[in-house]
């Protein structure tokens, strides 16, 4: 078979299985926030559907695949009707640029874990990401309702305020890393604490190496998600109204399901930049064969990115949001500042190291 | 190694592609009423030139492309039509003007052709149009248009705060919280509630 056919065949492959990886932690997000935001404030969540409960996302999906599909008189049908599409396709793109797992051989062949493995992987990412402030922009417009699109321009504003702190604090890991490809920054994490044997570089996870930067990534993705505690925009559809307010039934979903495929892909890049992707110490000592130390790593990596969903859904039920000042001054006085001279001072020790 | 699919074929199936997007876009950006559906559309004729970005192999400027332009600077835009709240042209019958426009945009397009595609470029390639090989150009040869370049985008920041700037007793702008805003800084003149973008330097503030 010829190198061209059996990428093209790998490549459809990994987007069906991605794509239905993306698609189905949604249902899991759902039960899993009313779970955990039950057990957070110390009551039993849903568990009359199916055993646990577990079946609840079905029946939201039923409810939700059932209401009257409702289109505001005054609203441009056009731009309706694409403003959840154009959120939704975004984070699915991201999805696409994010390496799950290490290489596995099939038939002789190295098969990445990755869609696209870009040498610009990273900066891809940061712009697909800045996408997804359209649809809600579009989407609180095209509702003709002045609450919605004062909703959907302090929603896009916060993002895009956000995306700045988000970049910079990422520029200090690629300073240190010296790539943008995605999976050679997991590559280069490979020990968890410890300096290259060669080179002298740092090859530890980068949360020991740039813990300010972990920080700042980590604040700034609950804001680019649109999560609490910076929720306001979103907060405001259960008080007035929010760009999502006009919207029922499948394109509601549409909408939540870009939030959730948006909130994992950015568990996937803290764990791929920070916390060393599908590394963990000892596993290399195990000597695997590459197939199974694929699916070893794959689950590694599962179960860190799960750990990061878990705190993005018991910070939203544990802090309160904040005023839309307080989240305008957070994102450009506080962590703007703590991201540039973070990464003043990893370009000063880079440079004179 | 015989590859069954002709490289040349596909980068020239891709060009097509994304200039056909590019050309339909522009015309939409230019002929459509509704100013959203225009930046959209704008949206979309970045997205397309990016993508002619990658069928010329300069990576690192289609993503730039893409970050910078789409992302950032169409969403000012498009803040913009939407605080302006611009209507949609009205349908008007077609003019004689909308013709001899056309038939002149044509012919200038005809023009700029002749003349540019028979120019040879002059300008050094940047291999694999990599990060770093811009990197080291910015900050090596042209480090002094790159600064001048910033000091430029400064200026214009500082400007646009300058004549955005609240003066002492305006109230509040409407993106800042609802109803409170006003009334704060009617009454207090001081503690209003900073705009979206930040506080103004007023002269009182400690």
């Amino acid at each position: 078979m010829s190198p061209d056919i059996a990428f093209l065949i790998a490549t459809l492959v990994k987007i069906v299985v991605i794509f239905l990886l993306a698609v189905h932690v949604v249902p899991i997000m759902v039960i899993l926030e009313r779970r955990i935001s039950a057990w957070v404030q110390f009551r039993i969540g849903p568990n009359r559907v199916g055993p646990l409960g577990l079946f609840q996302p079905l029946a939201d999906l039923v409810k939700f695949l059932g209401k009257e599909d409702f289109v505001p008189a005054q609203a441009n049908k056009v731009l309706f009707w694409a403003a959840p599409a154009l959120t939704v396709i975004p984070p699915f793109l991201v999805m696409s640029l994010i390496p799950l797992s290490p290489s596995f051989d099939v038939m002789g062949r190295d098969v990445p874990g990755v869609i696209v493995d870009s040498s610009i992987g990273m900066v891809l990412v940061l712009a697909l990401s800045s996408l997804t402030v359209y649809g809600i922009a579009i989407g609180g417009w095209a509702s003709a309702s002045k609450y919605s699109l004062l909703g959907a321009l302090r929603s896009s504003a916060q993002m895009i305020s956000y995306e700045l702190a988000l970049g910079v604090s990422v520029l200090a890991v690629i300073c240190v890393s010296g790539t943008l490809n995605l999976t050679e920054i997991i590559d280069q994490q490979s020990q968890f604490f410890g300096t290259h044997a060669e080179t002298g570089n740092w090859a530890g996870w980068n949360i020991f190496s740039q813990p300010v930067a972990f920080l700042v990534f980590l604040v700034a993705s609950y804001a680019e998600t649109n999560r609490l505690p910076f929720d306001l925009p979103e907060a405001e559809s259960e008080l007035v109204g929010g760009y999502h307010t006009e919207y029922s039934a499948t394109k509601f979903s549409l909408f939540f399901m870009g939030e959730y495929v948006g909130m994992l892909g950015m568990s996937c890049l803290i764990v791929i930049l920070f916390l060393g992707g599908w590394h963990l110490p000892g596993i290399a000592s195990l000597e695997l064969s590459q197939n199974v130390f694929a699916v070893v790593g794959l689950m590694i990596f599962m179960a860190k990115v799960g750990f990061f969903l878990f705190l993005f859904i018991q910070i939203r039920w544990t802090l309160p949001r904040f005023r839309y000042d307080q989240l305008m001054t957070i994102g450009w006085k506080v962590l703007l500042p703590i991201a540039l001279v973070n990464i003043l001072i990893t370009g000063f020790v880079v440079a004179w190291s | 190694m015989d590859s069954i699919i002709d490289p040349a074929l596909l980068t020239r199936i891709a060009f097509y592609l994304f200039a056909g997007m590019a050309v339909v876009s522009a015309i939409f950006v230019v002929a459509h009423r509704n100013p959203i559906v225009c930046a959209v559309a704008l949206v979309t004729a970045f997205l397309a030139v990016a993508g002619l970005y990658l069928t010329l192999g300069a990576t690192f400027l289609t993503a730039v492309q893409i970050l910078v332009y789409a992302g950032a600077i169409m969403v000012l835009f498009l803040f913009v039509i939407m605080l302006l709240n611009l209507e949609s042209d009205p349908f008007e019958k077609p003019h004689v003007a909308r013709l001899v426009g056309g038939v002149l945009a044509v012919a200038l397009m005809f023009g700029l052709v002749s003349i540019l595609g028979g120019t040879e470029t002059t300008g050094q390639t940047i291999r694999d149009g990599s990060t770093e090989e811009v990197g080291k150009i910015f900050f090596g040869e042209y480090i002094f248009p790159f600064e001048m370049a910033s000091l430029l985008l400064l200026v214009a920041m500082i400007g646009a705060i300058v004549i955005a700037r609240r003066q002492e007793g305006e109230p509040a702008s409407l993106i800042g919280q609802p109803g409170a805003g006003a009334e704060a800084a009617s009454t207090a003149g001081t503690a209003g509630n900073d705009g979206p973008i930040g506080s103004s330097n007023r002269p009182e503030d400690a």
